[in-house]
């Protein structure tokens, strides 16, 4: 059940992110869309790896032979991905502010291939 | 409106493919099997108290050594991308309250200790190199809000990222020559577990790690931000 | 666990994601981003991932919020506001 709801809010985000992507038309907005959409696909990995009642894969004392773990890799690989998503926004904003500096504008119809 | 709607069926096309996430999850309470064999296997073999250290830094280690060599590619494309070219931006009359200056100053060796802590302790607690490489990158955007600096010495910079990028590798190769290969940390003694100086070299290669990171965010966040020369600031 | 407070921190998180692409303010946009990471962390902490929750809150609300706050503040002096937008 709660796997169920946090990979729906997953999705849904996706699919909120992908709209601003393919809708908006300024630069910044469609970069946030990505962000978004990075962020749902996050929330997905990590909810498939949540089992009911388990703890995080941490051991110390409070933790007995029949204690239940959530499964490890989804979290390490996200934790990877999470620090990737942040180089490749800063990348896209980048060329975000290059392009303005060139155009004088951030917004996506003023880039057109005949226009440049 | 026809891209409206090509937008809208692009959106239906997605919600196809993320349905199945959704209706056929996981039921059974076990974990899959590769999970299973690295929360028992884990422990012993790397002596790691956190799993998730010991999966990023030895069992997916690999992943984490591109990982990082992406996140230095980013750094260097962003860094090109938005290469200064000459005076550009004005002289700026904001200056920095009195609270965030002082504050700045006193706040930033506590933030660098507390970066320092995170990733020394990143085998057995939550955090690691990428979180107190984080923290310490913070740290210096403190510095450079409350304008008590205004540029940071690059030499130092590229120095740091290159020499924790070279020894982050030798480590990696020295677990091929007197471990089982490459990336395997357990050339070094495993010690008590849940010590400091414990789980091999983990904690040597999650350091290298997070002075990498920070050195590149920081690179990222000098090279994102808007030069301007402040007037009345004599850093 | 508690599932109504993951369901009201994803109601708030789908509501702060919708906002970031509506608002008319650009760095209002960037704030409201800023918060879907930021209640994202506090749902990786339910789900018993203390790691990713702090690489999310140290990344993802704090740090890419003020790479998109800077990259903004050089984009200033558009020559024309986004109707829609």
């Amino acid at each position: 059940m709660i796997i169920q709801i946090i990979v729906s809010i997953g999705a849904l985000l996706v699919l909120i992110g992908l709209w601003g992507l393919l809708t908006r038309r300024n630069l910044i907005k469609m970069i946030i869309g990505f962000s978004i959409m990075d962020t749902g696909t996050h929330l997905i990995i990590v909810g498939l790896g949540y089992r009911k009642g388990a703890t995080a894969p941490i051991l110390d004392s409070s933790i007995t032979p029949g204690t239940h773990f959530v499964d490890p890799i989804p979290s390490a690989l996200v934790l990877t991905a999470i620090v990737i998503g942040l180089a490749v926004t800063a990348l896209m904003l980048a060329y975000a502010v290059r392009l303005h500096s060139s155009r004088g504008s951030a917004l996506i119809e003023d880039f057109k291939e005949n226009t440049l | 409106m026809i891209k409206r709607f090509l937008a809208i069926i692009a959106l239906l096309g997605a919600a196809a493919v993320l349905l199945p996430f959704v209706l056929k999850l996981p039921t059974e309470e076990a974990l899959p099997g590769l999970a299973s064999e690295y929360i028992e296997n884990a422990p012993g073999e790397l002596g790691a108290a956190n799993l998730v250290t010991g999966i990023i830094v030895t069992y997916r280690g690999l992943d984490t050594l591109g990982e990082v060599a992406v996140l230095f590619a980013a750094t260097a494309a962003v860094g090109l991308l938005l290469k200064r070219t000459g005076n550009e931006g004005g002289v700026s009359h904001w200056r920095a309250s009195e609270i965030l200056e002082s504050g700045g100053g006193f706040l930033f060796p506590l933030i660098i200790l507390y970066g320092v802590y995170i990733f020394l302790h990143g085998h057995l607690t939550p955090g690691g190199g990428f979180q107190g490489g984080v923290v310490i990158a913070t740290g210096f955007l403190l510095l450079l809000l409350s304008g008590s600096v205004n540029s940071f010495n690059h030499t130092v910079m590229s120095l740091v990222e290159s020499f924790s990028g070279f020894a982050y590798v030798a480590v990696a190769l020295a677990g091929l020559i007197w471990a089982a290969g490459f990336l395997d940390p357990r050339f070094l003694p495993q010690g008590d577990f849940g010590r400091l100086f414990s789980a091999g070299a983990i904690p040597v290669i999650y350091s290298l790690i997070g002075l990498k990171v920070g050195a590149e965010l920081i690179g990222i966040l000098d090279a994102m931000r808007c030069k301007v020369r402040r007037e009345g600031v004599t850093a | 666990m508690n599932i109504a407070i993951v369901i009201i921190l994803g109601v708030l998180m789908l509501a702060a994601a919708v906002t970031a692409l509506y608002l008319k303010s650009l760095s209002a946009a960037v704030i409201a981003a800023g918060a879907v990471s930021l209640l994202a962390s506090v749902i990786y902490l339910l789900l018993a991932a203390p790691d990713v929750a702090m690489t999310e809150a140290a990344i993802g609300s704090a740090l890419t919020t003020v790479v998109f706050l800077y990259a903004l503040s050089r984009m200033r002096g558009t020559k024309k506001e986004d109707p829609r937008d």
